[in-house]
């Protein structure tokens, strides 16, 4: 036990050494929650618009000043023509525009009906479809303001309840997805590196000859990538939390256990490859560029899995990050116990105990 | 000159000898450009929707059935208290649940209004959004529906002003994921290979000590930068070629614009990412290191460069962050020429820009690199 700690600390001492490393270590979840936070979210604003106005009359100015007063919209040089409109989608300072029809007011006045039209650029879809949504709604708005008297006689009003998320941060989705891919990185691919680089150095030898069980050697190498870990969710939640709002509404004692499950995955995954591989830069490639992108696809915080190829969505079943996601969100996020997630918490488990297995039978006493 | 051919020959060889950079230089690329946009598919359909119905009258019968045939909603249960359906939410098998109040029918009939519940999992913003807004003009709808059908008590109302409404979508009238995403993903497999795997490739020798070497022969610094670079321009541009082909054989995609125009933007963008490859290997004494920068560099970049979401939404520190990565600007130019069509003229400034790049970035490399460390 003793001489366990003596090892741990040497590990210890490796780490913290590299001021660099520890400066990535640190530094990217905070970047990353930054980025995630604040940059990413699903708001969509300031899009850049433009109008073509064939009516110039009333009406079409009174619907203009509300999307210029709109938050949504970035009001840019008005078109002329659709020659116009099709140039300025072309180098890109719109993404929609707004048409009206010469005689726009005097035919809303005489007829009571009047045309209007929106084009979007739906190189991006969603973006697409919610600033036509956003339009529409203020057309229709301006519509109820011509109407005071008119009520539709038969209504029904729907009454919205945000569950979860009452404020609509943007943000949610991606915090668990981040604490995953930390914990990815941080203890699969620095694990990875850590053992291989004893194999090249030929410390490995050194350690292995020493009368300490090769096993030992394994454990004291994996703890400190645990103790870092873990000081990362702490960061995370804590800048989750005063930073970006986030409510954690479960059991943190319940997220730290299931968080300390899914590290000692990770790390046992960072173990196989160590033992099966024999330079650090094939340790490195297989742990950021093999599990990485995996990662980032298949466990659901960035793409939705529901519109994948049956073959991903099959895939992503054997992917550790995506049990893990779904408890995070499910414990941080939504406020529920562990009866909720008992059988992901299952399936990590035994997803560790093959890793942890494969790990060490793959673990050569001697080094060829 | 005659060294620098040298030096490009060593180069040259040392790439096509190690199998493993040879396969993630061209297998890897094409490989997940044609992996990556399966997945990267955000499109928002089958949202689904448990009802909770109180009332069970023809009227809120008809208010599940148009909502079951608009096509956005799959309808998955209907369970009996809105806590059976708050359960579906919490399981994730539901994403909205609609609660449909006793008295429904003839609230309508005799006061003319009825509100019903919503209950939106609201954790995935965009699909919460979109699909909320789609349940929203479903009911809008189904009230026009039923003026018609209701006789109406009081025959006075005034004629309404209405205006309609026609959309039209323009470069993509399927709205598929895929034309968005392709062009975003080859810039980022081609900055993959551009800043990543050149850093990498320097930082060896340094680890190895073979740069040691170099720096004791004549070598001039400039050579061995030149040296070092050309070989994976050439690479970057194949890896660029092959990607275009990938994006036509498989994804139906070819480009609307020049591909002169999108080809000079390449060989510009490619110079300034080896440009921020060399930056990097000088700041890095160990491939691991290298590995972590370059990987940091990669992650600002996808989530700043509007790869995913429209830079425009992003606050203002945001948007001028991402103002700064060449990414961004070589992903809004090749989503630009790629789907619109645009000329030169219409991204010139772009140009520019990437040309300001180039320049900065390597001239920052240049200095910071020493021979002597």
């Amino acid at each position: 036990m003793k001489q366990l700690l003596v090892f741990i600390r040497k590990e210890f001492y490796h780490v913290f050494r590299d001021r660099r490393t520890l400066l990535i270590l640190f530094g990217m979840p905070v970047a990353q929650i930054l980025l995630f936070g604040f940059a990413l979210s699903s708001e969509v604003k300031n899009i850049g618009i433009t109008v073509l106005d064939n009516a110039h009359d009333i009406n079409s100015g009174q619907i203009v000043n509300k999307v210029i007063t709109s938050s949504y919209f970035k009001m840019q040089a008005p078109a002329r023509s659709y020659t116009d409109i099709e140039r300025m989608f072309k180098d890109g300072s719109v993404k929609c525009a707004l048409i009206f029809p010469p005689n726009f007011g005097s035919d809303l006045y005489h007829t009571g009906k009047a045309q209007v039209q929106i084009i979007a650029d739906a190189a991006d879809p969603n973006t697409a479809t919610t600033l036509t949504n956003y339009l529409t709604a203020i057309i229709g708005n301006y519509q109820q303001q011509l109407n005071p008297g008119a009520k539709v006689p038969y209504q029904i009003i729907p009454e919205i309840r945000q569950l979860y998320n009452e404020e609509q941060n943007g943000s949610l989705n991606f915090i668990p997805g981040v604490i995953a891919l930390i914990f990815m990185i941080v203890s699969t691919a620095l694990t990875s590196v850590a053992v291989v680089r004893e194999k090249e150095m030929g410390t490995m030898e050194i350690l292995l000859v020493s009368p300490f069980k090769p096993i030992m050697v394994l454990v004291a190498k994996a703890v400190p990538y645990l103790a870092l870990s873990l000081i990362n969710l702490v960061i995370i939640l804590l800048m989750s939390v005063f930073l970006l709002d986030v409510q954690i509404r479960g059991s943190l004692i319940l997220l730290f256990a299931e968080s300390i499950l899914f590290i000692i995955t990770c790390l046992s995954l960072g173990l196989l490859i160590s033992n099966v591989t024999n330079s650090q830069q094939t340790a490195m490639l297989i742990s950021m560029m093999g599990l990485m992108l995996p990662t980032m696809l298949l466990t659901g915080f960035m793409f939705p899995l529901e519109n994948m190829p049956w073959i991903f969505q099959a895939v992503s079943h054997i992917i550790p990050s995506r049990y893990y996601y779904i408890i995070v969100k499910a414990v941080m996020l939504k406020g529920l116990g562990f009866s909720y997630v008992w059988k992901e918490t299952l399936i990590l488990i035994g997803m560790t105990g093959a890793l942890l297995g494969l790990a060490l039978k793959n673990f050569k006493i001697r080094l060829s | 000159m005659k060294t620098l051919r040298f030096i490009l020959q060593k180069e040259f060889r040392q790439i096509s000898r190690d199998k493993t950079i040879l396969a993630m230089m061209f297998f890897m690329p094409v490989f997940q450009l044609i992996i990556m946009p399966l997945a990267a598919n955000f499109e928002v359909k089958n949202i689904n929707v448990a009802y909770v119905d109180h009332d069970h009258s023809s009227y809120s019968q008809k208010l599940v059935n148009k909502i079951a045939s608009s096509g956005y909603f799959r309808i998955i249960d209907a369970p009996l208290s809105y806590q059976s359906g708050l359960n579906l939410i919490e399981d994730g098998a539901a994403d909205l649940v609609l609660e449909i109040p006793s008295g429904f029918e003839r609230n309508l009939i005799r006061e003319g209004s009825q509100k019903v519940n919503l209950s939106v999992d609201a954790i995935n913003g965009t699909k919460s959004a979109i699909g909320g807004g789609y349940l929203l003009a479903v009911i809008a709808d189904f009230n026009t529906s039923l003026d018609v059908n209701i006789k109406t008590p009081n025959s006075t109302v005034a004629p309404m002003q209405t205006i309609a409404v026609t959309s039209k979508n323009w470069f993509n009238p399927r709205a598929e994921y895929k034309y968005y995403m392709v062009p975003g993903i080859l810039v980022l497999l081609l900055t993959l290979i551009g800043g990543f795997i050149t850093a990498l490739n320097i930082v060896r020798e340094k680890e190895i000590g073979t740069i040691e070497q170099i720096n004791v022969t004549p070598i001039k610094k400039w050579e061995f930068i030149v040296g070092k670079l050309v070989p994976f321009w050439i690479v970057g541009m194949i890896v660029f070629t092959l990607g275009l082909i990938v994006m036509y054989v498989v994804y139906g995609i070819f480009p609307a614009g020049s591909l002169l125009v999108l080809y000079l933007f390449a060989a510009v963008y490619l110079i300034a990412l080896l440009g921020l490859g060399l930056l990097i290997s000088t700041f890095a004494d160990t491939q691991l290191q290298a590995m972590f920068i370059a990987f940091f560099f990669m992650m600002v970049f996808m989530l700043m460069s509007g790869l995913f979401t429209s830079t425009d939404s992003m606050p203002g520190w945001a948007k001028q962050l991402s103002n700064f990565t060449p990414v961004t600007h070589f992903i809004t130019v090749v989503r630009l020429i790629v789907l619109k069509g645009s000329g030169m003229a219409d991204v010139k400034w772009e140009f520019l820009y990437l040309i300001g790049f180039a320049i900065a970035l390597n001239s920052l490399a240049i200095l910071n690199y020493k021979k002597t460390n």
